[in-house]
This record gives C-alpha cells, sequence and structure tokens, in this order.
C-alpha cells in the first residue's frame, strides 16, 4: 500500500466526495488559492470547477448561514477555516442555527454539513491562532463533534462527515498534516462515534485526541522499556463521547490519564473523568490525572511554550506517578523539548 | 390595478390581519405560552406574496414571522397549534411563533435572532442557481437586521454570486423601544446606502398599497431577467408592543401623531375603498370575511383540541 501525507488524505476525502455526490459544495477561504489550504483542496477546482469549489468573502458567519441555506436545499457543504480561531466569527450560525435546525423545526430538515477547522500550535502561533476549543464545539447539543489523529483515520472520517446528514465539526491539527502512513486508496468509511484503541493494556488507561494521540503513540518505546502495560486510546469522537469503549477499558485498568489539547477546565477530559465517577464512584484505585493547556490563552513567545503544552517527559513522569515508578527508565534522546515549538515531522508554514 | 388582484390580496391581508388580532385576544388566557410578534399593520407585503410569486420559490423569516409564513401559503392549523405548543404544530411544539415552518409551500424557516436567517436565505438562493432551478429566494427582515454584520456579508455574497434573491427589509421604525434615529443614519435612508453596495435598490411606504403589488413584480421580473439580487426597503409599521399581545402607546416612545398617521393610512382599509369603488359588492365582501373569520375559527379549535406533545418526544430530534 502506497503511503501519503495527512493532508493528502484529507484532499483525497474530500476529492471521492465530489466525485461521488453530485450535489456537493466545496469553499473557504484558500480553497482555490495557490497554497490550497495548506494542499488540502489541491487540484480539485480543476476537476470539479469552480462551480463546486471556491474561494469566498472573509464572512465567515454569513458562510455557515449560506451553508444551512444550501443543505437545507438538498446540497452537502464542506466549509473550511484555516485556523479554528477563525470560526468563531461564526459561532452564532453554529450555535443558534447549525445545531439545532433539526431540532427546532421538529426534524424536518437535517443539515449534511462539515465544517473542517485547523488548529494551530507552535511558531508563535499565539493567543488568537493557536485554539483548539473543542471543549467549546462539544457543549453545543446538535453538532457531532470529531478529531482525526493520522492519516488513514483522516480520510474515512472525512468521508463519513462528508455523507452524515447532520453537521460535523471536523478539527484537524496543523501539525498533523504532514504526517504520513499507509492509507487504502479506496472509498472507505470510520465510524464517526467510536474511539480507537491505540494498543490495549493492563496497567493504565490513557486517553489522547488529535496530536495528543500521537504524542502518547510515541511514548510507546519508553513505556516498554519500563514495563509498563499501558491501554492508549485514540479519543476520535469528541461528541459524543464513546463511553462504551472508555468505560471498559477505565474498568479495567482502574487508573486514568487523559492528555488534552484544550485548556483543562471544563474540557473533555474533565467531562470523562466526571462521567466515569458518577457512573462508578469506585472506579479508580489511583486519582485520575487530566494533562493539558492551563487555563491561560497561549502566549506567543517560544520562551513561554516550554512550560505550556504538556512535554512527552511530563506525560511519561504523570504515568510514572501513577504507577508509582519511583526510578523511571530512559532511553538517549528521550529529552528533547524542540518539539513543543516545532515537531521532527513539520516544518511549517503554520 | 385589476380589481380581482386587489380582492386576492384583500383577502390575504384580511386573514393576516384578523389571524393576528385573533392571537392578541386569546393570547390572554395564557394558553399560548411563548413569544409572540404580531405583524398587525405590517401585512402589506405579505399579501402580496402569492400574487407575484410561485409556490416553489423559497422564503426565510425573523422573529415577526407570522404573516411571512400566511403569506407564502403556510398551514395556518399548524401555525397557530404551533404557538399553543401542541404536537400538531409547524414544528411539533420545538420552536414556537418564531420558529415557524412549512415545507409545502416552501417557507423554510424563521429565525429569532436579527439578522441570522438572512445568509440562510442567500443560502437557498445559491442552491437554486448551483441545481439549475427557476426559482427566488426571498429573505424578509427588519430594520434592525441593517445593523448587523451579516447582513452585509450576506449581501455582498448574493451580489458577487449574482444570487437570485430578494432582500426584502420592512423598516418598522423600532427595534423593541429604540427609534431608527438612535441606530442609524437618516440622513441618508436605508436603500440609498444598500444601493452603494452594487445592487439595485428600491424604496417604497406600504400605505403606497398599489405601488407595493408592481415593485415586487419589478423585483421578481428583474431578479429572473437580470439574473441578479435586488434590495427592496418597505416603510411599515406595527400596531402591536414589540412582543406581546397589548398596545404599548402608553410608554411615550412612538410619537402620537407618528401612530394616528399610520391608523388613519392603514392600507387595508384603502384596499377595501378601492374595491368599492370598483363596484365589488359590500356582499361579496362579506361573505369573504366571514369565510375568512371561520377558517381562523378552525385553525383555534384545532390547536385547543391538539394534543401537547409526550414529555420525552424532544428527544428523536437532536439527529438524523
Amino acid at each position: 500500500m502506497r503511503k501519503i501525507k495527512f493532508s493528502t488524505a484529507i484532499n483525497e476525502a474530500t476529492d471521492m466526495c465530489l466525485n461521488k455526490e453530485k450535489n456537493f459544495i466545496v469553499f473557504g477561504l484558500g480553497s482555490t488559492d495557490p497554497r490550497r489550504i495548506f494542499g488540502t483542496t489541491n487540484k480539485l477546482v480543476e476537476r470539479y470547477g469552480k462551480k463546486r469549489v471556491f474561494d469566498v468573502p472573509t464572512s465567515e458567519n454569513a458562510l455557515t448561514g449560506v451553508s444551512i441555506g444550501l443543505a437545507s436545499s438538498g446540497v452537502k457543504v464542506l466549509f473550511s477555516h484555516q485556523r479554528v480561531d477563525f470560526s468563531f466569527l461564526s459561532l452564532d450560525q453554529i450555535i443558534n442555527n447549525l445545531s439545532k435546525w433539526y431540532f427546532m423545526y421538529g426534524g424536518q430538515k437535517s443539515l449534511p454539513i462539515t465544517i473542517r477547522m485547523i488548529i494551530g500550535r507552535g511558531w508563535g502561533q499565539g493567543p488568537t491562532h493557536a485554539q483548539s476549543f473543542q471543549s467549546l464545539f462539544s457543549r453545543i447539543p446538535g453538532l457531532k463533534v470529531v478529531m482525526p489523529s493520522n492519516p488513514v483515520n483522516a480520510k474515512g472520517l472525512l468521508i463519513s462527515s462528508i455523507l452524515d446528514p447532520n453537521p460535523v465539526i471536523f478539527l484537524e491539527h496543523r501539525w498533523l498534516h504532514n504526517l504520513e502512513d499507509k492509507v487504502n486508496k479506496n472509498f472507505f468509511l470510520t465510524k464517526l462515534n467510536k474511539s480507537r484503541i491505540i494498543k490495549k493494556g493492563k496497567d493504565i488507561t490513557i486517553i489522547g485526541m488529535s496530536y495528543s494521540s500521537v504524542e502518547l503513540k510515541s511514548l510507546e518505546k519508553i513505556l516498554k522499556l519500563n514495563n509498563i502495560d499501558a491501554e492508549l486510546i485514540d479519543l476520535i469522537s469528541i461528541s459524543p463521547i464513546d463511553y462504551k469503549t472508555i468505560y471498559k477499558s477505565v474498568f479495567k485498568t482502574k487508573k486514568l490519564l487523559i492528555v488534552d489539547t484544550c485548556h483543562v477546565s471544563g474540557s473533555i477530559g474533565s467531562e470523562i473523568i466526571s462521567k466515569l465517577i458518577q457512573k462508578n464512584v469506585k472506579i479508580f484505585n489511583k486519582k485520575p490525572v487530566l494533562l493539558g493547556l492551563p487555563d491561560f490563552p497561549v502566549p506567543t513567545s517560544h520562551g513561554y511554550i516550554s512550560n505550556y503544552y504538556p512535554s512527552r517527559k511530563k506525560i511519561f513522569l504523570e504515568i510514572c506517578k501513577i504507577i508509582e515508578i519511583n526510578k523511571p527508565k530512559y532511553y538517549k534522546g528521550f529529552f528533547s523539548n524542540k518539539e513543543l515549538d516545532k515537531p521532527k515531522i513539520f516544518d511549517g508554514p503554520f | 390595478m385589476n380589481k380581482n388582484l386587489a380582492l386576492k390580496i384583500y383577502e390575504n391581508f384580511y386573514l393576516i390581519r384578523n389571524l393576528e388580532e385573533r392571537i392578541s385576544k386569546e393570547y390572554l388566557n395564557w394558553q399560548m405560552r411563548c413569544p409572540t410578534h404580531l405583524s398587525v399593520g405590517q401585512e402589506m407585503v405579505s399579501a402580496c406574496i402569492n400574487q407575484v410569486f410561485s409556490k416553489s420559490d423559497s422564503a426565510v423569516s425573523s422573529h415577526r414571522a407570522h404573516a411571512h409564513y400566511v403569506g407564502k401559503g403556510g398551514s395556518i392549523k399548524k401555525m397557530i397549534s404551533e404557538i399553543y405548543g401542541k404536537e400538531t404544530g409547524c414544528s411539533k411544539g420545538l420552536g414556537g411563533s418564531m420558529h415557524l415552518i412549512d415545507l409545502k409551500c416552501n417557507f423554510m424557516g424563521s429565525t429569532a435572532i436579527v439578522g441570522n436567517s438572512i445568509p440562510v436565505g442567500v443560502g437557498h438562493a445559491m442552491a437554486h442557481k448551483y441545481k439549475k432551478e427557476n426559482r427566488i429566494s426571498l429573505i424578509f427582515f427588519g430594520d434592525a437586521a441593517i445593523e448587523t454584520g451579516v447582513f452585509f456579508e450576506s449581501i455582498n455574497l448574493a451580489i458577487l454570486h449574482k444570487l437570485p434573491c430578494i432582500f426584502i427589509c420592512e423598516n418598522n421604525n423600532y427595534s423593541v423601544y429604540s427609534s431608527f434615529k438612535e441606530r442609524q443614519n437618516t440622513e441618508i435612508s436605508i436603500h440609498k446606502r444598500i444601493a452603494g453596495l452594487g445592487i439595485k435598490s428600491i424604496k417604497l411606504n406600504t400605505q403606497n398599497w398599489k405601488e407595493v403589488f408592481k415593485i415586487l413584480a419589478f423585483a421578481k421580473n428583474y431578479v429572473k431577467k437580470q439574473k441578479k439580487p435586488i434590495f427592496l426597503e418597505f416603510l411599515t409599521y406595527r400596531k402591536y408592543e414589540h412582543v406581546g399581545p397589548y398596545l404599548d402607546n402608553h410608554l411615550g416612545y412612538r410619537p402620537k401623531k407618528e401612530i394616528l398617521s399610520w391608523q388613519i393610512n392603514d392600507p387595508l382599509k384603502k384596499i377595501k375603498n378601492f374595491l368599492l369603488i370598483k363596484k365589488i359588492s359590500n356582499n361579496k365582501i362579506s361573505l369573504l370575511e366571514k369565510k375568512i373569520l371561520s377558517n381562523i375559527d378552525k385553525a383555534f379549535d384545532y390547536a385547543k383540541k391538539s394534543k401537547l406533545p409526550k414529555e420525552n418526544n424532544y428527544k428523536k430530534y437532536l439527529f438524523k
């Protein structure tokens, strides 16, 4: 099987849906510009014409409403924002219309709309270009929210999102775009409401989402070195939460670490811990730990970053604390903090 | 103006007026339990809709949507049931007065946040064009919507993409209790400001009732022939308070002279006078009026007899 980048997988999924669905439109700032939304819309306008793939005015709110008009008239929509932060201009349409259109008219018109939002990080993205905020979107009833974590699930999830009759918020971490993997050439779906078990284990459940799932996967070597048999879960579905998978895992391991990509208070991680305790007060035999961003805006200078994003080292040390490993073993090169501002796999543009 | 056409417009107008007046009365019984924005005084444009536009043309509206819904051909039984919160309501009691929909006549929805159905209407126009359907999207809103960002975003997009839509601004001079002069530049009227965006824009006082029909017919023709959107500003006036069944003249935010002038120039009276002058018998008119009032009675009976929804049924409508 050929290897492709995450961004190519997004492109391929969009292309396949354009090919399959006659009444389907793709737009967003940069969709047809020279950079093509980080390459994710490459060659689409050439293949399908500017009637179906087009650039738009900087009018996030109206375009979300326009998507609702299109979808309620039978035209599916994929609308992209190059940063999550820009989508906040459309919160009126998202919260007051998009999420409740099916509900408030008594189930008469569902809205097949997918909104891609790209999460920035590093290289001084700062307060208004690096917000993740899946917590915000997940709190709005009537939206499905997904976070792909690799090229394979990016393709399957995007196809499923576009074909779903309901609105889906599709959150892509920019640092994932260059990640390569073997991806099936064919058209395939990935369930929107299921978490993925990256690795089975019995000692502790560790949940990641989006880029933090990649970080968890990169801990496999050091976990093995320390004889920690962790169960790694990639959350994928932010709303609804796949409690069946999570509960089963935590019930088995009795220990939980969650690495969120958003501010910790009121986060998805926080919500998961709360729901697990509400279901079973004795589910944990060690206090659950939540890592994420502090409840401060994202600072710009890379001088601030070493303590802002949870590092691999910090994640690993938390695991050791929970499992009570006092003298963990390290391999050479484990302590590298460079990835906090720019990972090896990613050279920008940011 | 042809007398048969005038009679049709009168019929529509009379229905909307009396349906709304009836809501105002029945509302006092505390059984219609949702915020209700009456259209009394603002019926003129709505009364012409079905005489100008096709059923297949789509429409969206705002919080004050009753007239547009009825004018477009929406079921009055379902609308009254919706306001009563019954399961037979047009939105199954999930939306209320501010969230009306009737897909049979392509009334695609009204929303309760000022300005936020405007882009949805532009989206309908984009879909009509994309599917090569010969349909127009009617977008109803009030003067306060001109103050929202989303209005300008939406009209820019409609102009840019040459979309088949008609922006219909019914300017009643007030946003709740806030007068137009507190909110917008009164030196240049709305339609003149909007014309500067590169869209044909026309203003008309709805007291000039015959012209309302003509302007709407012109607009339809313009959109179809020129393949461009158009903006219409209609001056109008609401009789009742912003929301609710009462008069609010005692609050003093609206000058007495202004209220009186709109009462005297009520288009409904003018149309009736026109019909009488054109030798349509009083008897014929009153038979028509009785038939309309009886339909309104039936709508209220239907709504009152309908059941309230089962308390957990709302859970069926989160996702398709």
